[in-house]
């Protein structure tokens, strides 16, 4: 399975999303911003960081570079993509998934682990996952998650939260949300469920030394569906 | 031309920033303020000359970038 990291200026989390892909067996590969063609892939990962210093809106000027033209077209026939933390908030500037990115509620930026319950498991990214909750870490500024009524309605319609903030065992209430996200949202897909923003960093989780190994259930799960 | 834009929050969606400054207006003894929204404010400098098509220009950069349509309207408040 191939898969590109696209690395902008300012994103930090591009190189540990690297090691992770390859350690669960992905082939992948580094690109620049400002290259116009993306390389063959199953699979592109827009990374965590702070592109263009958070100029504007966090992302809105990694969403206009020059190879997120490819990323669009990518995803809009059907390839896989997925925004980890800024790497969702530059996928809600494309409107590749609705909604918006706030200022977290208690305007702090959060740097923790916090459990996520995977709402839905009829996706790539998900399904075979025999886990309900997941532990992943977070770390931003703005991942208070925002869209209208009408966004929301059509949000739950067509089942497009992917992860909600939850506790150890899964119960979703807004004691367990951090930032203020509506629904204690962390994660959405858009409707075909091939495009996943979410604001929780699994590549943080895939070593049991340094941190825990959900996200090693998640990526090893991830290529195993894509095979 | 110059021309200003200034952008603002919809009135559903939270300010938490705006909510501070408030509290710490409130503080500094400026008791009497209901309510603080924070925005932002662009000058544009533009090799357009013509009011009308200069106005549509930076329209069309408010909906393609400096705002974002889903939580922000923007308004363009000064022709120079």
């Amino acid at each position: 399975m191939k898969s590109s990291v696209i690395t902008f200026p300012g994103s930090n989390c591009d190189r540990d999303m690297d090691v992770a892909l390859k350690k669960f067996g992905f082939k992948n590969k580094m690109v620049w911003h400002d290259d116009a063609e993306l390389p063959k892939s199953d699979l592109i990962v827009l990374p965590g960081g702070f592109s263009y210093g958070d100029y504007l809106r966090c992302g809105s000027m990694a969403s206009k570079s020059k190879i997120m033209k490819s990323v669009i077209n990518f995803a809009n026939s059907g390839g896989m993509v997925m925004g980890i933390c800024n790497g969702f908030q530059i996928l809600v500037e494309t409107g590749l998934v609705p909604g918006v990115l706030l200022r977290n509620k208690y305007l702090e930026f959060i740097c923790k682990n916090v459990f996520v319950k995977i709402n839905n498991k009829t996706n790539n990214y998900f399904s075979n996952i025999k886990n309900e909750v997941l532990e992943f870490h977070i770390a931003h500024n703005e991942g208070n998650y925002f869209c209208t009524k009408d966004q929301l309605k059509e949000i739950e319609d067509n089942e497009q939260i992917a992860i909600n903030y939850c506790n150890e065992n899964g119960k979703i209430e807004e004691q367990f949300n951090p930032n203020g996200s509506i629904k204690n949202i962390a994660g959405i897909f858009n409707k075909e469920k091939n495009i996943l923003g979410m604001m929780p960093h699994p590549e943080r989780m895939i070593d049991n030394c340094l941190s825990g190994e959900d996200g090693s259930i998640f990526f090893n799960n991830l290529i195993n569906n894509l095979k | 031309m110059k021309i200003s834009v200034v952008i603002t929050l919809k009135k559903d969606v939270l300010d938490p920033q705006g909510k501070v400054i408030h509290q710490t207006l409130d503080g500094m003894g400026f008791d009497d303020v209901n309510e603080v929204r924070q925005g932002k404010y662009f000058e544009i400098d533009t090799k357009e000359n013509d009011p009308k098509k200069a106005k549509d220009k930076v329209e069309e950069m408010c909906k393609k970038l400096l705002a974002n349509l889903v939580i922000e309207n923007y308004k363009i408040i000064d022709l120079k």
